[in-house]
């Protein structure tokens, strides 16, 4: 663990992609007090560029930007943990199922997994969310459930090979069960590289609400970063402002969680990172 | 030669089949969602338009709705293996037709953008990998992680602001201008001109994928004994590199290009919806916006099967390029 601390911070990159989700949760918990006004509150100055009062300008409707931005972090961060969680739990207890029990059953979940990645995510999940309606539940359980199959892969793969391991061989000798030997004894060291896989489903939630927001399928009572993107679609010509805070807002955390999961992977296989691979 | 090309035969026919159970799969997805819908299924067949009582009977027969659910499931198969994805009241047209009018226009941005990313982002990963940790590989690194990174709507609106409206030298909106000459030469410029933007927005995220895949695949090949037996035999380094790794390396650059078409389209989709391009994508918005379920589930299965077929020329072009795939 402390090899691992010290290999991470050693990478500046990740360094930075961790401290910038830090502020990130700082800003998700303390949105009441940081953003200056409600915002959805209408105002009178529409489309007002940033400065003074409004530091990143205002919409057509006149809601402040910068508030937007703030309450949006809480959306962003809220889809893309959870989701992420949802994809992972899902994906992880498939890959051990299939990689330790083989056979058929090994066969039936892995073409499953083959139909989910088939299919494209953002269509299905645009496809589901306008006819079943919109709603911050239906989008978190909506990208969780189209994005385990990775997971679903890493894991068997990480099983598979744990599985015919000596430590394994030993504890199926001593009369370990089947379930337990799955879940407690091999699936703990499979899961390393399922966590690099989760900061960057992370990512992929984020932008993915997102897009289902620019494609107006998001939560309709909710401020989130894509909303804001989506409502700026019609105003180009009017600001740059209405797009540029929201989509960097994006950017930067779509980019810091990728430099995260990138410096947890290199700080787990110093010999890739070594290897310039 | 023979043996061969029974054996390739035999290879494109098995995965062939494999691709049919996939497909099948997606459109017991499709079934289910109509079935599972709130309402009726009948509301998802019609969307959400005003549908007279006759035409909403039609329906319940056509469908079979008043049938076992198996037997509604054979006849939704029919219907699509005909051809039929259904109709669209607020289009008025057939979603088929409507589908098919649409398809140019993405395969053109989508094409452009595909062919661009690939052969850009390959010889970006291939000079990357000659000096790995020089100038041109950071560049690569740090221009992938702007490319992972870039939400593809984002980048399309910072275009239309800075490029068209800012600076004025390309249109934001639409394939073709209304005042180019319908016909010739003047249609192909004003085609060519709406496409640079769209496309460069679209390239972005796959060149970046490109090129690391292309760079790590190269450096992994270039460690390999026969490349130190080529550079030996006093072979030039750039048949060395050109000749004999880049064929090995092509490998995993095929998959990513071939795998990842579902996340292409679904870019296209939001770039030809900012750029206003007369695509399917944008063509999913306005029928996203309109609750237009018929259409919105016939780009589905349009897109799915793009993609299995996608997927089953880059089995295919795996054969070609490692003749070891086929006795897999």
């Amino acid at each position: 663990m402390k090899d691992f601390v010290r290999r991470f911070v050693r990478n500046r990159a990740a360094v930075l992609g961790g401290a910038w989700v830090g502020i990130l949760l700082l800003v998700a918990l303390g949105a009441t007090w940081l953003a200056p006004m409600d915002p959805l509150r209408v105002g009178r100055d529409a489309f007002a560029p940033p400065g003074s009062p409004y530091l990143f300008g205002t919409d057509n409707q006149g809601r402040d930007i910068l508030s937007g931005v703030v309450f949006g972090t809480r959306i962003s961060l809220l889809v893309g943990v959870l989701a992420a969680l949802t994809s992972s739990s899902i994906g992880i207890v498939v890959g051990a199922i299939a990689g330790f029990y083989g056979a058929w059953l090994d066969g039936l979940l892995m073409r499953l997994t083959e139909l989910f990645q088939i299919m494209p995510r953002l269509f299905l999940a645009m496809l589901i969310i306008a006819v079943f309606g919109s709603g911050i539940e239906r989008i978190v359980l909506v990208i969780g459930i189209l994005g385990w199959p990775a997971m679903a892969r890493l894991i068997r793969a990480g099983v598979l090979s744990l599985k015919e391991q000596q430590f394994a061989e030993a504890a199926r000798a001593i009369g370990v069960g089947n379930a337990r030997l799955c879940f407690r004894q091999i699936l703990p060291n499979a899961l390393p590289p399922a966590i690099v896989m989760g900061s960057l489903d992370i990512a992929q939630a984020i932008l993915m609400e997102a897009g289902l927001s620019f494609f107006g399928l998001g939560d309709r009572n909710l401020v989130s970063w894509g909303t804001m993107l989506f409502n700026a679609q019609t105003f180009l010509h009017h600001g740059w402002w209405l797009t540029v805070f929201p989509g960097a807002a994006i950017f930067f955390t779509v980019m810091a969680f990728n430099l995260l999961g990138d410096g947890v992977n290199d700080a787990l296989n110093p010999k890739l990172r070594a290897r310039g691979a | 030669m023979k043996p061969t090309s029974i054996t390739l035969s035999t290879f494109i026919l098995r995965r062939a089949a494999q691709a049919i159970p996939l497909l099948l799969g997606v459109v017991i997805v499709n079934f289910t969602i109509i079935h599972l819908a709130p309402g009726n299924p009948v509301q998802v067949l019609v969307g959400d338009f005003p549908a007279p009582p006759e035409v909403v009977q039609t329906l319940r027969h056509d469908f079979g709705l008043d049938r076992p659910l198996w037997d509604q499931l054979i006849i939704y198969l029919g219907k699509l293996l005909s051809g039929d994805l259904g109709y669209s009241f607020g289009n008025r047209q057939a979603v088929t037709r409507l589908i098919l009018e649409r398809l140019p226009a993405t395969v053109l941005l989508s094409g452009t953008a595909l062919l661009f990313a690939a052969v850009a982002g390959v010889a970006l990963g291939v000079l990357s990998s000659r000096r790995p940790n020089s100038a041109l590989d950071y560049f690569g690194s740090v221009f992938a992680l702007l490319g992972f990174s870039m939400p593809v709507f984002w980048l399309g609106q910072l275009l239309i602001i800075g490029v068209s409206l800012g600076l004025g030298w390309l249109p934001a909106q639409g394939m073709v201008s209304l005042r180019a000459d319908p016909s010739g030469w003047g249609r192909v410029l004003s085609i060519g001109q709406h496409l640079i933007l769209p496309a460069a927005t679209l390239v972005m995220g796959f060149l970046a994928m490109n090129s690391r895949v292309a760079r790590s695949s190269m450096l992994e090949v270039l460690r390999q004994d026969y490349v130190t037996v080529a550079r030996a035999k006093g072979l030039s380094e750039r048949r060395v590199v050109y000749r004999h790794a880049l064929r090995n390396a092509m490998i995993p650059i095929v998959t990513v290009v071939g795998f990842n078409l579902g996340f292409l389209l679904a870019g296209s989709a939001f770039v030809e919806t900012i750029f206003a391009w007369p695509g399917i994508g944008r063509l999913l918005y306005d029928s996203m916006a309109a609750r237009d379920y018929p259409v919105i589930m016939g780009i589905f299965l349009v897109v799915c099967t793009g993609i299995v077929l996608a997927n089953l020329l880059t089995d295919l072009a795996y054969a070609y390029l490692d003749p070891r795939v086929r006795y897999d």
